[in-house]
């Protein structure tokens, strides 16, 4: 049997210290709790002969007492455990980026250089990282326990999770949402390497086709993109006027209906879906919806090719 | 009113025998009798189901069922639990059999929509077993979508009407009890006055009328979504799957608290009555159920602390949940001082109420754990919630469940059981629910997810612990059946009032007339006032 979880990330060190305050906190309550019961249990026996003196003064001042330690107790466990969860919600600048792609039954990973992986998840220590995740399906859940870390893998959304190993090995991943037969089959391996050892590793199973922006080009000429959007500094383009995509992503877009949105993931993959719903002030509705005919992974590739647009100056 | 004339004199049990008169009694007594029955086989449907999964979890590859049966079987097992047995279990049960009498009233408000209530009851049961045996359901009790609609094979439209049945079954019985709480109380029965269990009766009805239409729409939207592709929630069709998290939620947590409330009620008679002391803190028990019942509408979002809402939202739903945790300590605090210079017997009853603050304290100090946002984001969806969620609904209700059914089981039959396998029962329900639950803490805290029949070999002691410790638990519950069935016939009879208990139900003989009461009873003092110790008898 193995107890021992293994502790891979500094923010994995943090959740186990909140962990244990907590246990500290339940123990010292439960020995206060059983210890009474089994006190006045023992002592006030119908039996027993103790002094019981006359019934004791309804005191309003117990009640005002364990309200307030209970309390103040719950409200610093609730500040520290916020605290926490705020780190842990907010990815650090220039995080390395790789997206996940969960679908029944299997997790599927996109490195940036195009490197692809199924079930496993190669990263390197001392780095932040930061998972961009969807569902081709259901909803999923992707945890690492040893980061102490688990976000839901949802269909129609780009969620992230982001940790910083530290502790090379190999960890155990789960899907810890049910998402139906093969839930409990659906696992794989985060593979941590020192970085020297991760660069062989991304050399080795560099993919042919690039980059996953080169693929997304690729792509972006296939699907026919660039016959309206023009993806060169003043020139590209067909007859169609379409907005932009240099230096889009992450720039504050004007909407049609007077709302301004932060060009992310989020709005790109929506904006290839669903044209209609976000369209660019003082650009006519005329993009198709792509909708049913470009997978989740491409989708990941195309926006990857647009990101490489965004220049040197994202959020 | 001679402790051997109950049994032979004129009573709701022998007044009539026919088949008939049962099934068409408006009496709340029958009426609880025949939830009695029904919920028992429901139990033993749901825990069944619990045996074969925790006998597969055996061996880490599963000792006995596909993944896909095994699916099915915790799905069954959630909703004949929490639908048909721990929702109904307490106020039906026995909010139906001691609430009037409590009141010193002759029935409850409404004695036909009662009958009503259990005929839905029965049906929404009989239309839930067809969908999860004969159709076989694979999304959990949880619903969650897209896989509910999109994926799931089952039969989720006829498992849902099962449910949305046994719904209106709750929302009669709770409106039934808030309109007899007003308007019923006997003479002299202020609201100060009252048992602690009418109260915490009072609060759960009005969670059921209020939290339960919202199950209903939720489920509804779900057969919607699956017969017409409404896009409420399918991302695809421009709807948020998260959108029925926050519904299903926004009743099953509220619907938590109409779980144990009860449980709070039951534990607030029985410890008094063998302490031999009046409740400590009368008025701060009564108004945390209140406080329960009010803020327990606003923390479901703690169930989606991962599942991708806004960070601002989770710290808000954090707070809250740490704030509904308040009155719930409160409570605890104050059986412990009720028990303070007591003169204290270790009845059954009292043995099985000792047993639920145990469990119910461990059960509440894991909640912390999970309320705690950066604890939950490492917790969520593992064994941890697992153990936490069951330490209150089973070591927790079902314990309460147990005391409540030891403590007026002599009201309601006019026999006693016997003692000695009573008190052996209580002890094997708490040493079984320890080994099998404390376990699976440890488990989650590894990491191991929920609902997986296939897992790490690592996790296989602990596993088999657990599933040791169910075959004690299931002892501790098959016992009681064994011998109350036994004392039916065979037990002494038990007087009007075999604990010396005070409260208006024990005021009449037992098993209680028809009519309840040959005379409506004055109250002229508060609940639990019991003699102070000076004149205490020494008791056997």
């Amino acid at each position: 049997m193995n107890f021992d979880l293994p502790v891979a990330s500094p923010g994995a060190a943090e959740t186990d210290q909140l962990l244990g305050a907590l246990l500290l906190i339940s123990l010292a309550v439960l020995v206060l709790v059983f210890g009474l019961m089994a006190l006045y249990g023992i002592r006030y026996r119908a039996r027993s002969t103790a002094h019981r003196g006359a019934p004791g003064e309804k005191s309003w001042r117990f009640e005002i007492a364990w309200t307030t330690v209970t309390i103040v107790a719950f409200f610093a466990l609730d500040v520290w455990g916020a605290d926490v969860y705020m780190r842990q919600s907010q990815t650090p600048a220039h995080a390395m980026k790789i997206y996940i792609i969960g679908k029944q039954w299997m997790w599927k990973a996109e490195h940036e250089g195009g490197q692809r992986e199924i079930n496993a998840l190669h990263v390197p220590t001392g780095r932040d990282v930061q998972l961009i995740m969807t569902s081709e399906d259901v909803i999923h859940d992707f945890s690492v326990p040893a980061f102490r870390v688990k976000r839901d893998v949802l269909p129609g959304r780009y969620e992230t999770l982001w940790f910083h190993p530290n502790r090379a090995g190999t960890y155990p991943l789960y899907c810890d949402q049910f998402c139906g037969t093969g839930h409990s089959e659906m696992v794989g391996d985060i593979v941590v390497l020192k970085p020297v050892e991760f660069s062989a590793w991304l050399s080795a199973n560099g993919e042919i086709g690039g980059t996953l922006a080169d693929q997304g080009h690729t792509l972006f000429m296939r699907y026919g993109c660039s016959g309206c959007h023009e993806t060169t500094e003043g020139g590209g383009g067909g007859t169609v006027r379409a907005p932009p995509l240099i230096g889009l992503y992450g720039s504050l877009v004007p909407l049609a209906d007077r709302t301004v949105v932060t060009a992310d993931d989020k709005y790109i993959r929506d904006s290839i879906l669903m044209p209609a719903s976000q369209i660019v002030a003082s650009y006519p509705n005329l993009m198709p919806s792509y909708a049913g005919q470009i997978s989740e992974e491409n989708l990941v590739k195309v926006i990857a090719y647009i990101k490489s647009m965004a220049g040197e100056t994202p959020r | 009113m001679s402790i051997a004339a109950g049994l032979r004199s004129d009573n709701y049990i022998n007044h009539e025998t026919t088949v008939r008169s049962w099934l068409v009694t408006t009496d709340h007594k029958r009426i609880a009798i025949l939830y009695l029955c029904s919920i028992t086989a429901f139990f033993f449907i749901g825990g069944a189901a619990a045996a074969l999964m925790r006998y597969n979890l055996l061996s880490p590859r599963g000792a006995l069922v596909s993944p896909e049966m095994y699916n099915r079987l915790f799905t069954m097992h959630g909703i004949v639990m929490v639908w048909f047995f721990l929702v109904p279990a307490a106020p039906a049960v026995l909010g139906n059999f001691v609430l009037p009498l409590m009141l010193g009233a002759r029935d409850l408000a409404f004695p036909r929509i009662n009958l009503l209530s259990w005929y839905l009851f029965i049906a929404g049961g009989a239309i839930a077993m067809f969908a999860v045996t004969y159709g076989g359901l694979d999304t959990g009790w949880t619903f969650y979508t897209p896989l509910s609609t999109n994926f799931s094979k089952g039969f989720v439209e006829v498992a849902a009407l099962g449910i949305i049945l046994s719904g209106y079954a709750s929302i009669a019985t709770g409106l039934n009890f808030i309109v007899t709480i007003h308007r019923l109380r006997a003479p002299g029965l202020t609201w100060y006055r009252m048992p602690i269990f009418v109260w915490s009766m009072y609060a759960t009805s009005v969670l059921n009328v209020l939290a339960t239409p919202v199950l209903t729409m939720a489920l509804i939207l779900i057969a919607m979504e699956r017969i017409f592709h409404i896009g409420v929630f399918d991302p695809a069709l421009g709807g948020d799957p998260v959108l029925f998290q926050h519904l299903f939620w926004f009743y099953s947590h509220p619907a938590v608290y109409i779980m144990i409330l009860p449980g709070f009620g039951i534990v607030s008679e029985i410890i008094p009555c063998f302490a031999r002391r009046p409740l400590f803190g009368y008025k701060f028990v009564a108004w945390s159920s209140i406080a329960i019942a009010v803020i327990g509408f606003f923390v479901w979002a703690h169930h989606m602390f991962v599942a991708g809402v806004s960070v601002y939202s989770a710290l808000v739903f954090s707070l809250l949940s740490y704030v509904i945790a308040v009155p719930s300590a409160i409570k605890v605090f104050n059986w412990l001082g009720t028990m303070h210079k007591g003169y204290i017997r270790y009845n059954t009853p009292m043995l099985y109420a000792l047993g639920f603050v145990g469990l119910f304290t461990i059960g509440g100090l894991s909640g912390l754990f999970t309320a705690a946002l950066g604890a939950d984001v490492y917790l969520h969806d593992t064994y941890f919630v697992v153990a936490h969620f069951h330490f209150i609904m089973v070591g927790g209700m079902v314990t309460a469940f147990f005391a409540g059914l030891h403590f007026w089981w002599p009201k309601m039959t006019g026999r006693l059981y016997p003692e000695s396998w009573g008190r052996v029962a209580a002890l094997l329900l708490f040493g079984g629910f320890i080994l099998t639950f404390l376990p699976q803490f440890v488990l989650g805290y590894l990491g191991m997810p929920r609902r997986y029949p296939i897992y790490d070999p690592g996790f296989q002691v602990l596993n088999v612990l657990s599933s040791a410790g169910a075959t004690i638990l299931a002892g501790g519950y098959l016992l009681p059946m064994g011998y109350l069935l036994w004392s039916l016939v065979y037990g002494q009879p038990a007087g009007d009032n075999p604990w010396d208990a005070t409260g208006l139900e024990w005021r009449t003989q037992s098993p209680p007339r028809v009519q309840n009461f040959s005379v409506t009873p004055r109250v002229t003092e508060t609940a639990y006032n019991y003699p102070p110790p000076e004149q205490q008898e020494p008791m056997a």
